[in-house]
């Protein structure tokens, strides 16, 4: 309003405006949403396994009729598995991308190339629809929102693997690194691990996410911050469930106790899971399309001066569109 | 190549062949076996383990429970404290006194192994490194003088799975494929306390798959005479791979004391059988087997090796359309053999060296006589020289003095010239000619 140059103007009465959020939340209702999650770490670390608790279905590959003695392959695959899940109204669809292969041969040389690849084709997908000329009403999202990177519990260090990867990626996708199997650590053992951990990524120049040069403001600062302190958290994956105090649990039952996964105590996944889905899902998309798509767009473009193959526009519109 | 039930074939046959007297009475050899017992703690004992797998296994912490050391302390880290670029092969020695029983325990270790992105070939420095004690064995046995032979050949290796839960992975195959000919390797399952034992038991079932399609030989336990024994053999040998867990640290359960790992939904007992194999494994290794993987290491690994070390040098150096018979000559004459040719080839050498050094002499005083004869020459030229010059010269002054005699004369008639013109005007004056 321009006469009002604080704040927001008093209203006469009740205009209604507010109902706008629940007009949005109608609609993404209805239209349901993509989420896209990869996984990367090699294989025994319970990738599959925590994919499955954190959606409570079984969406990974595993699940989809893969064996569970399959052959570990002899490059690096990219397995994109979709499912439809549901809640309260809301529909999601779910894609997990898995990696298998990874860090498994003896030669890990450049074993992050094909997953780059993956990425960037995605991106690339995204951007051929965006140009096109008669475009779809919803452009099909296949770009992958979310990497979470699993790191073994050794207790010691990051393996050179784990570096090289994070380094090469964490600017094309947001990654979120999460020590695995944590029940194989006493939480002393868990703690000194983490600082550990957290220090190498600083001193590499990791950012992972939540990064810091993306928070909008103070409020979103401290509650990063909060989260970055905690990072990376570890957690323990599970889809059976036990008796515990007249409770069903989810959790891993060993000869000395039960490990209860949503337990705070025992492990860190609930906070994991309240920050993936329940507070950070939408901030994911956000930032891979505003930031991570843009500068790949950004980099296309002015790669060739524009896109190799050029919608059949005449020149100066076209240079007036990009 | 000589394999574990070779031997036993051989052993069994030659006690058929002895048939058992019986004894009039008491004759006190029955006593045999405690003077060798005696002997041997007086003389202590040796044993070399060595330990493979990626770092954060929980080599350093098994160890330090399995011999109730702390091996690796905060003083003195353990390799898993340093990041390494490279596969080294450290050893460290400790001595272990119990009961009066002296144990000289050798620990091998390998930090980097697995740790690098390209792990091709890590387990080259391991076999280099058996294979050169075996080779330093291999000389102190040949050796004239065969007082002190340390045995410091691996005895055992334990290599470490990771707990992934599914199944080996290339590089474990690849190990333990080059490496269980060369040393008696027993696999084990690291962290166990990752695993629930549904997964362990599927795992270790699958390892064992595996391992019989790689054709994989890993350590076998004996069977013995005993049926008791073999039982417990038996049930050993189901549990394989041993799943191990480690710690060092006492934590009070139910008012006892037990070595273990606090978690916050319970504590895993480090020696309790349902929890993990530790106490299998440190039975096995040090309690009822530990002779036995000294001699499967010294009659079928280390024969291994000597035979096709022999075998090789004996090959060498003899024309290869001869090597056929060669291969059944005793090594004594072979030995004979190359020490004439040796001989011949230094004397051989000498000769030639002596050939040289003749050539050279000469060589030598010719020149000195050219340069000789080129002085003289020169000599001659210069004396030649001198005389020409000085002949010149004597003729110059020849000419001079010829040139003054002539001058002087001619000084002397001016001289007579000017006299007589002064004596004529005298004259003329007087006679009034000149006014």
């Amino acid at each position: 309003n321009s006469h009002n140059s604080s704040g927001g103007s008093t209203l006469l009465g009740y205009i209604g405006i507010d109902t706008i959020i629940e007009q949005m939340r109608k609609k993404t209702m209805k239209t349901g949403f993509d989420f896209n999650i990869m996984v990367v770490g090699h294989s025994g670390l319970g990738k599959s396994t925590l994919v499955n608790t954190l959606f409570k279905s079984h969406v990974s590959r595993k699940s989809a009729g893969w064996a569970r003695d399959e052959k570990i392959p002899k490059t690096v695959e990219i397995k994109a598995v979709s499912h439809v899940i549901e809640e309260g109204g809301v529909k999601m669809k779910l894609t997990v991308v898995d990696t298998p292969g990874f860090g498994d041969q003896i030669n890990n040389d450049n074993c992050w190339e094909p997953i780059s690849k993956y990425i960037n084709e995605q991106y690339e997908k995204f951007l051929k629809e965006e140009v096109n000329i008669t475009r779809k009403k919803r452009i099909p999202d296949t770009r992958v929102h979310c990497c979470i990177y699993f790191i073994s519990p050794t207790g010691h260090f990051l393996r050179q693997l784990d570096t090289e990867f994070m380094k090469r990626l964490s600017h094309s996708v947001n990654i979120i690194p999460v020590i695995a199997k944590a029940d194989t650590m006493t939480l002393e053992e868990r703690q000194e691990f983490k600082q550990r951990v957290r220090k190498e990524l600083e001193v590499s120049g990791i950012e992972f996410y939540p990064q810091k040069e993306f928070d909008e403001d103070m409020e979103d600062k401290s509650d990063n911050d909060k989260i970055r302190e905690a990072m990376p958290f570890a957690v323990v994956g599970s889809d059976k469930e036990y008796q515990v105090n007249g409770k069903r649990v989810l959790g891993r039952k060993t000869a000395w106790g039960i490990v209860e996964v949503e337990n705070p105590n025992h492990c860190e996944f609930a906070q994991l899971r309240d920050f993936l889905i329940r507070s950070h899902l939408q901030d994911l998309k956000e930032v891979t399309h505003n930031i991570h798509y843009e500068t790949y767009r950004a980099k296309r473009l002015n790669e060739n001066g524009g896109l190799r193959d050029e919608p059949a526009l005449p020149l100066t519109l076209y240079r007036l569109l990009f | 190549i000589l394999d574990r039930a070779s031997i036993n074939r051989m052993r069994v046959s030659v006690c058929v062949s002895l048939k058992q007297r019986n004894l009039e009475g008491y004759v006190g050899f029955a006593n045999l076996p405690n003077q060798v017992y005696r002997k041997s703690v007086k003389r202590g004992f040796e044993f070399t383990l060595m330990v493979v797998g990626e770092s954060g296994l929980g080599k350093s912490t098994l160890i330090n429970s399995l011999f109730l050391t702390d091996l690796y302390s905060k003083d003195y880290p353990g390799p898993s404290q340093r990041i390494k670029k490279t596969v080294q092969v450290e050893q460290s020695k400790v001595l272990i006194k119990e009961g009066g029983v002296q144990l000289t325990l050798t620990i091998v270790d390998t930090p980097g192994f697995g740790d690098a992105v390209d792990n091709s070939n890590c387990w080259q420095p391991v076999i280099n490194y058996i294979d050169s004690k075996c080779e330093d064995f291999l000389n102190a046995e040949s050796r004239v003088n065969r007082r002190s032979m340390p045995d410091n050949r691996v005895h055992c290796c334990l290599y470490f799975i990771a707990p992934s839960g599914h199944g080996l992975k290339p590089l474990d195959i690849e190990f333990m494929k080059r490496l269980h000919d060369k040393v008696n390797v027993i696999p084990l399952i690291a962290k166990a306390d990752t695993l629930t034992p549904e997964e362990c038991q599927l795992f270790k079932k699958q390892i064992m798959k595996e391992i019989q399609e790689h054709k994989i030989k890993i350590y076998e336990f004996p069977d013995t005479e005993d049926d008791d024994d073999n039982k417990l053999i038996r049930k050993i040998k189901e549990k394989m791979p041993l799943a191990v867990v480690g710690s060092n640290v006492v934590i009070e359960v139910n008012g006892k004391k037990v070595r273990g790992r606090q978690y916050p939904w319970g504590v895993a007992e480090v020696e309790n059988g349902e929890h993990c194999d530790f106490t299998v494994l440190r039975n096995m290794l040090i309690r009822t087997h530990m002779q036995d993987l000294k001699d499967v290491t010294n009659n079928v690994h280390y024969e291994n090796y000597r035979s096709k070390k022999l075998a090789a040098v004996t090959c060498n150096g003899v024309d290869t359309s001869k090597t056929k018979g060669q291969l059944t000559k005793s090594p004594l004459a072979q030995m004979e053999e190359e020490r004439r040719e040796h001989v011949m080839k230094m004397k051989k050498m000498e000769a030639e060296m002596e050939q040289v050094f003749e050539m050279k002499v000469k060589e030598k005083k010719q020149k000195l006589k050219d340069s000789e004869a080129e002085l003289e020459r020169r000599h001659e030229q210069m004396k030649r020289n001198l005389e020409a010059q000085y002949k010149e010269l004597e003729e110059k002054r020849r000419v001079f003095e010829e040139e003054k005699a002539n001058w002087e004369a001619q000084q002397r008639i001016l001289e007579q010239q000017k006299l007589d013109a002064s004596k004529t005007m005298e004259k003329n004056k007087k006679k009034g000619k000149i006014f």
